[in-house]
């Protein structure tokens, strides 16, 4: 390349290497698509936006079963046991209920790594931090990683608690009114608990509005719908699992 | 007015560095804040001392050269350029933090000087477009929406100085490459690269070793010019638009 404009140079004239020049834009070029998405930052913030909706739409559907508890225990116990039986007589029993979890898993798995590897990237991307400190940005934004792993470790112990009632002293399988009694029965079942709701509205708090901003939503006129929105969420999911704990505490729930 | 400095000393860019401590005397509060570091500086030559090093150029706030995190701000106290940073907005006795701006793709060259030349290398992945050369339109011959005009311009403002990157705490440059991306991208003019510049820009931005958007805001805060946080969701809108393009 270099020596053909030489040879141009020197023996034609100046118009066989000025033309050349000209064609430096790549507009015929394209990248494999996978590659651009999960190698770029962005995609892997799209990942985290979409899987991150789908465990909000998840909690939304959560917290309106929870509240069932309200009702008594006739009611909320024939719900536990819809659940099993959904979308029959179509899906054999409980096949609509393993597809929610495997959805589940799928966006709890995508949130995670994505999360991991857009977080070690950040924290090389400032090697040397200021001398003089001061606080940057809001609580729930400096809280979305160590929120996110309480809540993930929250999961957990949730899952062994009222699934699998491994965890859970006084359990009886097939009765969950009475294994959510039960569990906010004991102190450290309704702190673990309530510490992790305050996590997880705090964790939406910024991530809905995150996640509206990474899937391209956001403008000047609708970031103030959108923060609003976000809190919303946050504060009408917190109130809505809290609840519970705080109507067993007070015998409401019994 | 009397100052306490503590202003970030290293030789280059492999040297360890430190906070250094001076005292300044004499300072009026219609300096701007390079002529306080430039009063400095000449106490400091006078006394046989290295100067201490930093950018600046047109001191009138529109180059981007100039930088300084100063007490933890880039840019200082108030929403300008470290140029047009005056004392008044600092108090006699007042103590002092100078700090370069601190990203792993932004290594200091020498005391407060950063190179910022991943910057450049972002903008010639896709600052550009593409257009017959000759004499220059009409100026009609091209429509473009006023809004779509006031939008350009808005981005247009960016003069890449940087304080974006340093005041985020993750390092990210998303402020600057959505300026640049957004600027281009409405205009019929860059529709040409509408999809590979989008592309190719985030490409060499996360190439550089910038960090990702939290959407913590700090760096739209800084902004001396005040690109607002939306536009990296627009830039984030017309990088997803990009990628369904270029697959089918």
């Amino acid at each position: 390349m270099e020596m053909s404009r030489i040879m141009s140079w020197t023996s034609g004239y100046l118009r066989f290497s000025v033309p050349r020049m000209a064609l430096a834009t790549r507009t015929d070029r394209k990248p494999p698509p996978t590659r651009t998405f999960w190698g770029s930052t962005v995609g892997k913030k799209t990942v985290m936006a979409v899987s991150g909706l789908i465990m909000l739409g998840y909690l939304v559907a959560h917290v309106m079963g929870n509240l069932k508890v309200f009702f008594g225990p006739e009611e909320f116990n024939a719900y536990g046991h819809w659940l099993r039986t959904m979308g029959g007589p179509v899906l054999h029993y409980e096949w609509a209920l393993w597809i929610v979890r495997v959805v589940l898993v799928a966006a709890v798995v995508g949130h995670a790594v994505s999360a991991y590897q857009l977080s070690r990237r950040d924290l090389k991307a400032r090697p040397t931090p200021y001398a003089h400190k001061r606080r940057r940005a809001s609580y729930a934004t400096r809280t979305m990683r160590w929120g996110g792993i309480i809540v993930a470790l929250f999961i957990v112990w949730h899952l062994l608690d009222l699934t699998t009632l491994t965890v859970n002293e006084n359990a009886q399988p097939g009765h969950p009114y009475e294994n959510v009694v039960a569990t906010f029965s004991t102190w450290y079942g309704n702190v673990i608990y309530i510490v992790a709701m305050l996590a997880v509205g705090l964790h939406i708090q910024h991530g809905f509005f995150s996640a509206a901003q990474t899937l391209g939503m956001g403008n000047a006129t609708r970031d103030r719908a959108l923060k609003a929105l976000a809190g919303v969420l946050a504060l009408l999911l917190t109130a809505g699992f809290v609840s519970v704990p705080v109507a067993v505490m007070t015998g409401v729930v019994s | 007015m009397k100052l306490k400095l503590r202003v970030w000393r290293q030789r280059n860019t492999d040297a360890p560095g430190a906070m250094a401590t001076y005292e300044v005397d004499g300072i009026s509060q219609d300096m701007s804040f390079l002529e306080m570091l430039d009063t400095l500086n000449e106490e400091l030559i006078l006394r046989g001392e290295d100067p201490v090093a930093f950018d600046h150029d047109c001191r009138e706030g529109i180059c981007g050269a100039c930088s300084l995190v100063i007490n933890g701000d880039a840019h200082g106290p108030e929403r300008t350029t470290t140029c047009q940073l005056h004392m008044r907005s600092f108090k006699d006795g007042d103590s002092i933090d100078v700090e370069p701006w601190r990203a792993a793709a932004f290594p200091v060259v020498k005391d407060l000087v950063v190179d910022r030349s991943a910057f450049d290398r972002i903008i010639q992945a896709g600052g550009y477009i593409t257009a017959p050369t000759g004499a220059a339109p009409d100026a009609h011959a091209t429509p473009v929406a006023k809004p779509d005009a006031d939008f350009a311009f808005e981005h247009a403002e960016c003069i890449g100085c940087g304080a974006c990157v340093a005041a985020c705490p993750n390092g990210s440059a998303m402020l600057f490459t959505s300026a640049k991306v957004n600027h281009l991208n409405v205009l019929p003019q860059g529709a040409p690269e509408r999809e590979t510049r989008v592309l190719d820009m985030v490409a060499t931005m996360d190439a550089e070793g910038f960090g990702g958007c939290t959407l913590a805001g700090e760096c739209a805060t800084a902004c001396p010019k005040g690109i607002p946080l939306p536009s990296i969701s627009a830039m984030n809108k017309e990088w997803l638009r990009a990628t369904r393009k270029v697959r089918r």
